[in-house]
């Protein structure tokens, strides 16, 4: 296994690991983190190949997805105090109004 | 100042318009109305300045603005005046202040923003007449629909929900259609010809297979005959009309309606000649059939406002009828009744609103001898009607005529290569000379003769800028009705080409499959 | 600007002028324009007319300015001067300024005075153009305009529902008749390419004949012309149209507008000639509905009714003359019709003034002392109408007899036979009208006996003029005025002999029916009582005119509001249309409901979902990787 192929792995696992944690926690601040985490994965394996392929195009994105991020972590956390302050919870599954 | 100046001022005044409103202080409603009314004014006069400007033996665009905007789309911004816009343009410019001045008194709530809305409908509306490259035709046409959606959904009345919802739909319903219609188009051009372009000069040279003319060519005839409309697509327009305010049913017999024909003339006949000739005399019948049941329905309505909304859909009759006899004097009938039907339509409208505002009901019922109490109203209210009966001297009459004996014309000795009109739709269309005066003397019997009866009288006469709104409109009914040579002149080119263009011999089917254009084609 | 253009805006000039101005510069003042303007376009007529004549007869032609141009149809406003012309303008500008004349005596009360005669004025000025126009264009824009002011003038007292109704009556059937007209011209245009109608006969006079069918042509013009001349089936608006003030029913509805359709085919004469079929259908039609009118006005009691049915079979009369190729004869009645007609309507007017509005000859007679210029003026004129020699109705009369006995384009005995007939009818009624009116005791009431009195100079003057005319215009003959033009139709061989036989057979009709009416209506009318009561049941379908409103009601009116409402509005629109697009929302509402349970809310059935899409993707790139 060469480097590259060892750090996509590392990438891969790291999303896995925010996807599950998405999907299984009940915290919303740990969804957060975990969502954070698959984002990091997708940055890891970009910049590997950014760097394998010689070519800036992933550099880019990837300062992109920090913005992205970046904002995201900003609008989502006065969300979430604006929920536990209706609700005195994280808990995730309590806030179901928007079902159909 | 250069024409192409004067174009780009007299479309986006609206623009700088809603953004001065938009900044002003809340409250202060005198201003907007008297700021509004002033740009709408100084759009009119600038539009007369291009009007007199505009060269009627020049083919082609005038004033004209070119930038290229996606270039590897091919997609321009071009707009300009041509023969088939100019009339349309002054039409929308000249009703625009009309409509502000009859709505001072009418809105009372959120005016800011209902004067916003009433710029953006302008602006839309201009565009969708001055762009000359589909996508940027597409997008003003979509603009166009959310003022209109606001304008009936927050003045409207009771049942404005119901009435813009159905509205939408049914516009949004056409326009995706026609939006499939004309990727599919670019792209079958990009195909054959190698050229992305969305200029209508290059969409008009794109050779495609019947079959598929014939499929684009309803996609894009469903959108604009809900527009139009045409009968069966026409049941939004009573409903959005008598639920819309006053402003809103103005624009909307007035200028919106003609967004459809004048998408069938500039864009849905001549881009699909051959489909369109096959399918002529469907289309005849369906405006007959439109002038017809209109008129029948018109017949039985009890709320003024749907009386004047079924008028219009038989009046538009007359409009598709004359484009598709694709004969010169039939044409140019169906550009002077668009214009006429946005001038007497829109007044009647107008009037409408007056009396409501006075009396608070629609109901035909509960009016009679206004023409004792309201003089000065009633002769107004006479001359719209009689001109929308078509009597001679009046805007509708010019229209009216010409149409029928372009039809005609169309029925004996059609143009070759065409199939005509069917003599019996000719014949049939006529008799929507009697039906129309059937039903407008009924109304207007009903309405200003008889034994007195005003609902929440007694009523004042109309004031000084009521007058003077409708004096206007009148005049100008009267100026197209007894000198229509000045305004034809303008469009006889457009006509000429368009008929060429619809009606000219074509290569053959076989020919076409394979990919070059062939040199007859290009103009 | 010529002088012919001048004749039509002098009477528009006068329209804006009081419409306008009137209410507010007073009576005087509009007096002065109503009556200035028309008399003016008299005098300038005359001018014209003389200028034709010092022209050795050649028409004037003016173009006053071109409508519209496209491509090379071109539609000019132009005018045309020639001895046809010059008859009915000098018909109308004469005859209508007398009567802007007499309408200052009969309208004098009347509030809207101002509105009245902008009103009149406005219809002489479509009338004008109506017959100086040169083209079919023109003369149609006058044909409607006419039409319009009539709708104005009949409901002219507009608060009266009945009035109005009438006036919507009369322009609705006329718009019948105009779409006729319109198809006709549409026909014409397609095939001839111009409506210049000195053109257009030529055309038709001319090699190669046009290639279209000269009687379509004839009979889809003949059916405007049915509309504007009160002719079967389109009649029915006329009587009505009395609904307006009498001077109006004298001026548009007798001596102007509804002889518009015996002008228009006699002014089209070149078609017509070349279409036999369409002369025959004018020739039956013109005489069905002469014997009919006659028929009814047997029975009507209100003196405006009277001579409004009078009118419709007077215009038979006409019209039978052009169905047998007589153009000029038809003619030569419409101008002796002008006069005793105007007179007639004009008396009836006085009348109805110095009865203090009454119409019900029933509850007249006895007038003749109290009233006597009012009584010689009738009496002259009825007696023109009845055809007693030699007053200006026998000359016409006769002649129309005599060739539809013996013209070679579609004379026959039974045409002459059912013309005769008529005018013996014609001669009965009307001096039924004068004996009932004018003579035996008073039937009014007393105080309304009491009030009766004879109509200022204004009105009786112009009733004198026109008394006058009646008795001498006979001797004009226009027929050969107007022979260079339209020639008058040969003469069936053999048939010259009867030529005194009709003369004698018309004199003979009008002394027949002033005795017959003497004989039933003299004393106390006991006779005539007696036969109406042998005879009840036709009495009673004459008196409601055969019925024919109420079948038009039944027939058309009803089924029309039926299938607009029932058909169209309520299955077509609502059921058919807007139940398919609410039964399409409904559908998409409830699978959007079915849909909406797979959105439970739970975020992680989202991710996992999320996850469940990307897994099947992935497997589903690498299977077709």
């Amino acid at each position: 296994m060469d480097k590259v192929q060892m750090l996509q792995v590392l990438a891969a696992s790291l999303f896995a690991l925010g996807l599950t944690g998405v999907i299984i926690r009940r915290n919303v601040l740990v969804m957060l983190m975990c969502m954070e985490l698959m984002l990091n994965g997708v940055n890891l394996s970009l910049a590997t190949f950014a760097h394998n392929m010689g070519s800036a195009v992933g550099a880019v994105l990837v300062f992109l997805i920090f913005v992205v991020a970046a904002a995201e972590i900003a609008i989502a956390i006065p969300i979430v105090l604006l929920l536990v302050r209706r609700k005195r919870t994280l808990d995730i599954e309590t806030y179901t109004d928007l079902k159909g | 100042m250069a024409d192409a100046t004067i174009l780009s001022l007299v479309l986006y005044l609206p623009v700088a318009g809603m953004l001065a409103i938009a900044a002003l202080p809340a409250g202060r409603d005198g201003v907007v109305r008297a700021f509004t009314l002033a740009v709408m004014v100084l759009q009119f006069l600038l539009s007369l300045i291009l009007y007199a400007h505009f060269d009627p033996a020049v083919p082609g665009l005038q004033a004209a603005t070119r930038v290229p905007w996606i270039p590897d789309w091919g997609v321009n911004y071009v707009i300009g005046l041509d023969g088939y816009n100019v009339l349309l343009v002054i039409l929308t410019t000249f009703l625009g202040p009309l409509v502000t001045a009859g709505a001072f008194s009418a809105i009372a709530k959120q005016v800011k923003l209902f004067y916003a809305m009433v710029f953006l409908i302008q602006f839309a509306m201009l565009g969708t007449f001055v762009a000359q490259d589909l996508f940027l035709f597409y997008l003003f046409w979509e603009t166009m629909l959310i003022p209109m959606f606001l304008i009936i959904g927050i003045w409207g009345g009771e049942r404005r929900i119901y009435a813009t919802v159905k509205f939408f739909l049914y516009t949004a319903f056409g326009s995706i259609l026609m939006l499939a219609a004309v990727i599919y188009l670019v792209w079958s051009l990009w195909q054959t010809t190698g050229v992305a372009s969305f200029a209508f000069a290059d969409l008009y040279k794109a050779r495609l297979p019947l079959e598929a003319q014939q499929w684009l060519l309803a996609a894009f005839a469903l959108s604009f005959a809900i527009k139009v409309p045409m009968v069966p697509f026409h049941t939004w327009l009573p409903d959005a009309h008598v639920e819309a305010p006053t402003a809103g049913s103005v624009i909307l017999a007035g200028v919106l309606l003609k967004m459809g024909t004048y998408g069938f003339m500039k864009l849905g006949f001549p881009l699909f000649p051959e489909a369109t000739r096959l399918a002529t005399p469907l289309i005849a019948m369906l405006s007959v059939l439109s002038i017809v049941y209109g008129a029948c329905l018109a017949l039985v309505q009890t709320d003024i406002k749907k009386i004047i909304a079924y008028s219009s859909i038989s009046h538009l009759g007359y409009v598709m009828l004359g484009l598709v006899s694709l004969d010169l004097l039939g044409i140019q009938g169906a550009i002077m009744q668009m214009v006429s039907h946005g001038l007497v339509a829109g007044g009647l409208f107008l009037m409408v609103g007056m009396i409501y505002e006075r009396c608070h009901t629609r109901e035909l019922a509960a009016y009679g001898g206004l023409a004792k109490v309201l003089p000065v109203y009633s002769v107004f209210f006479l001359i719209l009607t009689l001109a929308s009966v078509g009597l001679p001297t009046t805007s509708g009459f010019t229209g009216e005529f010409l149409v029928l004996i372009g039809a005609f014309n169309a029925a004996w000795k059609p143009l070759a290569g065409t199939p005509g009109i069917p003599v019996w739709v000719a014949a049939v269309a006529v008799s929507g000379v009697v039906l129309g005066a059937l039903y407008m003397l009924w109304f207007a019997q009903r309405f200003l003769f008889g034994a007195e009866r005003v609902p929440h009288g007694p009523v004042a006469d109309l004031n000084a800028r009521e007058v003077s709104i409708l004096a206007i409109l009148v005049a100008a009914v009267f100026w197209l009705g007894l000198f229509p040579d000045g305004a034809m002149k303008r469009t006889e080119l457009a006509a000429r080409e368009y008929q060429e263009l619809v009606a000219a011999k074509r290569a053959p089917a076989a020919t076409r499959l394979t990919g070059e254009v062939p040199a007859e084609a290009v103009r | 600007m010529g002088l012919l253009t001048l004749i039509v805006l002098l009477p528009l000039a006068g329209f804006l002028l009081n419409g306008l101005l009137g209410n507010r510069l007073g009576k005087g003042f509009v007096t002065a324009v109503g009556c200035g303007m028309p008399a003016i376009a008299f005098a300038v007529t005359i001018k014209c007319f003389l200028d034709l004549k010092g022209g050795g007869w050649a028409p004037l032609s003016e173009v006053a300015y071109v409508w519209t141009m496209v491509g090379q149809d071109t539609f000019e406003v132009a005018f045309w001067f020639d001895r046809l012309t010059a008859v009915m303008a000098l018909i109308v500008t004469g005859v209508g300024t007398l009567i802007h004349i007499y309408s200052t005596g009969y309208m004098h009360e009347d509030k809207s005075y101002a509105r009245y005669f902008a009103y009149l004025n406005l219809f002489l000025f479509f009338m004008l153009l109506l017959v100086l126009g040169k083209s079919l264009l023109v003369l149609f824009v006058g044909w409607e305009g006419v039409g319009l002011a009539s709708y104005l003038l009949i409901g002219f007292w507009f608060g009266d529902m009945e009035k109005a109704a009438a006036g919507k009556k009369a322009f609705i059937v006329n718009r019948i008749g105009d779409a006729g007209f319109l198809l006709g011209m549409f026909v014409l245009y397609s095939a001839v390419g111009t409506l210049d109608m000195p053109k257009i006969n030529a055309a038709f006079m001319g090699t190669p004949v046009p290639a279209v069918s000269a009687s379509l042509v004839g009979i889809l013009l003949f059916i405007g012309a049915c509309g504007k001349s009160a002719q079967i089936p389109l009649y029915v608006w006329l009587p009505d149209a009395m609904a307006g003030p009498t001077p109006v029913s004298a001026l548009i509805h007798a001596a102007t507008m509804v002889t518009a359709g015996v002008y228009l085919v006699a002014r089209m004469s070149g078609i017509y000639l070349h279409a036999p079929e369409a002369s025959s259908v004018i020739a039956a039609v013109g005489a069905l509905t002469a014997l009919m009118a006659a028929t009814i006005a047997l029975a009507q009691d209100d003196i405006k009714k009277v001579l409004a049915y009078s009118t419709v079979s007077q215009l038979g009369f006409m019209f039978v003359a052009a169905g047998v190729g007589a153009y000029g004869v038809a003619v030569f009645h419409v101008y002796t019709h002008a006069f005793f007609k105007a007179c007639l309507f004009l008396g009836a007017g006085s009348v109805i003034h110095a009865m203090s509005g009454e119409q019900d000859i029933k509850k007249m007679g006895g007038l003749a002392r109290k009233i006597p210029i009012t009584f010689v003026t009738f009496a002259i004129a009825t007696a023109a109408i009845a055809g007693v020699p030699p007053l200006a109705g026998f000359f016409s009369k006769d002649e129309i007899l005599w060739f539809a006995l013996a013209s070679d384009r579609g004379g026959s005995v039974l045409l002459v036979l059912v013309m005769a007939f008529t005018a013996l009818l014609t001669a009965f009624y009307m001096f039924r009208l004068l004996w009932l009116t004018f003579f035996g005791k008073p039937r009014m009431l007393k105080e309304v006996e009491h009030h009766v009195h004879e109509s200022p100079l204004s009105m009786t003057g112009v009733l004198m003029v026109l008394a006058v005319l009646s008795a001498v215009g006979g001797f004009l003959s226009i027929p050969h005025f107007l022979e260079p033009m339209v020639a008058l139709p040969g003469v069936r061989p053999g048939m010259d002999a009867y030529h005194y036989w009709v003369v004698g057979g018309s004199v003979a009709i009008a002394a027949v029916g002033l005795g017959a009416a003497a004989y039933f209506f003299g004393g106390d009318a006991s006779r005539a009582a007696a036969v109406k009561a042998g005879f009840t049941g036709v009495y009673r379908v004459l008196s409601n005119k055969y019925y024919v409103d109420e079948l038009y009601d039944r027939v058309i009116n009803r089924p029309l509001l039926w299938i607009s409402d029932a058909i169209f509005l309520r299955v077509g629109d609502r059921f058919l249309i807007d139940g398919t697009l609410n039964g399409l929302a409904s559908v998409a509402q409830r699978a959007a409901g079915r849909l909406s349970r797979v959105q439970t809310g739970s975020l992680h059935k989202y991710a996992f979902l999320v996850l469940v899409g990307m897994v099947a993707s992935l497997v589903w790139m690498w299977r077709h990787g």
